[in-house]
């Protein structure tokens, strides 16, 4: 499972409307004008049905999902923490 | 008023009103517009009991006659138990015509409670209806970050519960309480149809510029009088028009959930009297640490300010933007 591309894929066509060029993993979706605070209500709701799990407010920051890369970073995390739970 | 250039340092000072001229400017324009433009007999207000409609009332009375300003009092079920008599004394202070038109019918009719109710019972599932309820943006944080809403409710024992909206809950909660401004505006335009009146709005420059309003709701007017003034501002014309003290001294609210609710809570960075500066001066071309001195702030936190002041104006071109045509038509000034 690739979660990069269904991240960007996500990204792209749910606010750039398919036309994502210009984005790269590392392009802060905040700076870029990509995402407003609806936008990021979006992402989460996203992210924790895709992947079936629980984001707190806590975590809602921009080191955790302010790029491709760094919501990839958090989601493995995430999923790494679930794993050692169980 | 509109983008001055910078000059000595940012001080409240610059804010300063010269009252003659502003109010007899505001005036002309508010006779030129509604009498002789839009060939109105005269303006309906809605009078909230803030010193926004105050002072809009007390201009259009100065500007077209008490005969020919109309004030409405559209209370509803989670007003504040001061909106009322605060509004009353206004209209008799100013010996204007006026109506009381309560809308909780209305919105009750629409669903705007049960809607809030359900969207709130998302994330608060016991939620009880009655309960009292209010929305809070999170605070400006130095790093750059999310400023979320969460809801905060008061169960009828006094207990207090609060949680962070998701989307659905937040989309929710804010499309049923526009019920409200949208339901006032059309009651505005009633009386005004009635009377053969325009509508005058009552949006400050910190409203108006940051999107502070609900499309074709509060944003709905034929005339915005005090739009290019700052808060400050409209309190110095308050004082100047010698409006009542309950209204002059009233702390600027939303009025709109059923607990009290600060503007800054639901909106601003700041409070009015900081963020009047902070405008003022982005638009006059201060640097984030002058204004940072002037009101006891960091640059870096002032630089924070500057991008939510943004990020509003971003949020705001749609709020502002009239119905968009794709060639243009003979009665369109685009």
């Amino acid at each position: 499972m690739n979660h990069s591309k269904e991240v960007r894929d996500f990204i792209v066509s749910n606010f750039l409307f398919g036309d994502g060029a210009t984005l790269q993993d590392d392009t802060s979706l905040l700076d870029s004008g990509t995402v407003d605070s609806t936008g990021v209500l979006e992402l989460i709701m996203f992210l924790e049905e895709k992947y079936r799990l629980r984001i707190d407010p806590e975590e809602v920051t921009p080191d955790n999902l302010d790029s491709i890369s760094k919501i990839v970073r958090f989601l493995m995390e995430k999923r790494t923490a679930v794993a050692s739970v169980a | 008023m509109q983008n001055v250039t910078k000059e000595g340092r940012l001080s409240p000072s610059l804010l300063k009103l010269d009252y003659a001229n502003e109010t007899r400017r505001i005036e002309t324009a508010m006779r030129e517009t509604i009498l002789r433009q839009f060939k109105k007999k005269g303006a309906v207000i809605g009078i909230s009991g803030g010193v926004d409609s105050g002072v809009v009332a007390t201009l259009a009375v100065r500007a077209l006659g008490k005969e020919r300003v109309f004030g409405l009092l559209m209370p509803e079920r989670d007003s504040a138990s001061e909106t009322l008599a605060l509004s009353r004394e206004l209209v008799d202070h100013l010996g204007i015509q006026h109506a009381l038109e309560d809308i909780s019918p209305i919105l009750e009719a629409a669903g705007c409670y049960r809607r809030r109710d359900e969207a709130i019972r998302r994330v608060i599932p016991e939620f009880a209806t009655g309960d009292k309820n209010k929305l809070v943006l999170s605070a400006l944080q130095e790093n750059r970050s999310y400023r979320l809403f969460k809801v905060v409710v008061q169960h009828r024992d006094g207990r207090l519960a609060e949680a962070p909206l998701d989307l659905k809950s937040y989309l929710g909660i804010v499309a049923a309480t526009n019920f409200k401004q949208r339901t006032r505006k059309m009651m505005e335009y009633y009386y005004a149809d009635s009377l053969n009146y325009a509508v005058a709005g009552t949006p400050n420059r910190l409203e108006y510029d940051q999107g502070f309003f609900v499309k074709l709701g509060d944003g709905a007017a034929d005339i915005k009088p005090i739009a290019h003034l700052y808060k400050t501002q409209v309190y110095q014309l308050a004082e100047f028009l010698e409006l009542p003290d309950g209204i002059r001294n009233r702390r600027p609210t939303t009025d709109t959930y059923s607990l009290p609710q600060s503007q800054e809570e639901f909106y601003f960075s700041l409070p009015y009297d900081k963020m009047d500066l902070v405008l003022y001066g982005k638009n006059s071309g201060f640097s984030s640490s002058e204004i940072g001195e002037s009101i006891g702030l960091s640059a870096r936190q002032v630089e924070r300010v500057f991008q939510d002041i943004e990020s509003k104006r971003s949020a705001a071109r749609y709020l502002h933007s009239p119905p968009v045509l794709v060639e243009g038509a003979p009665f369109s000034q685009g």
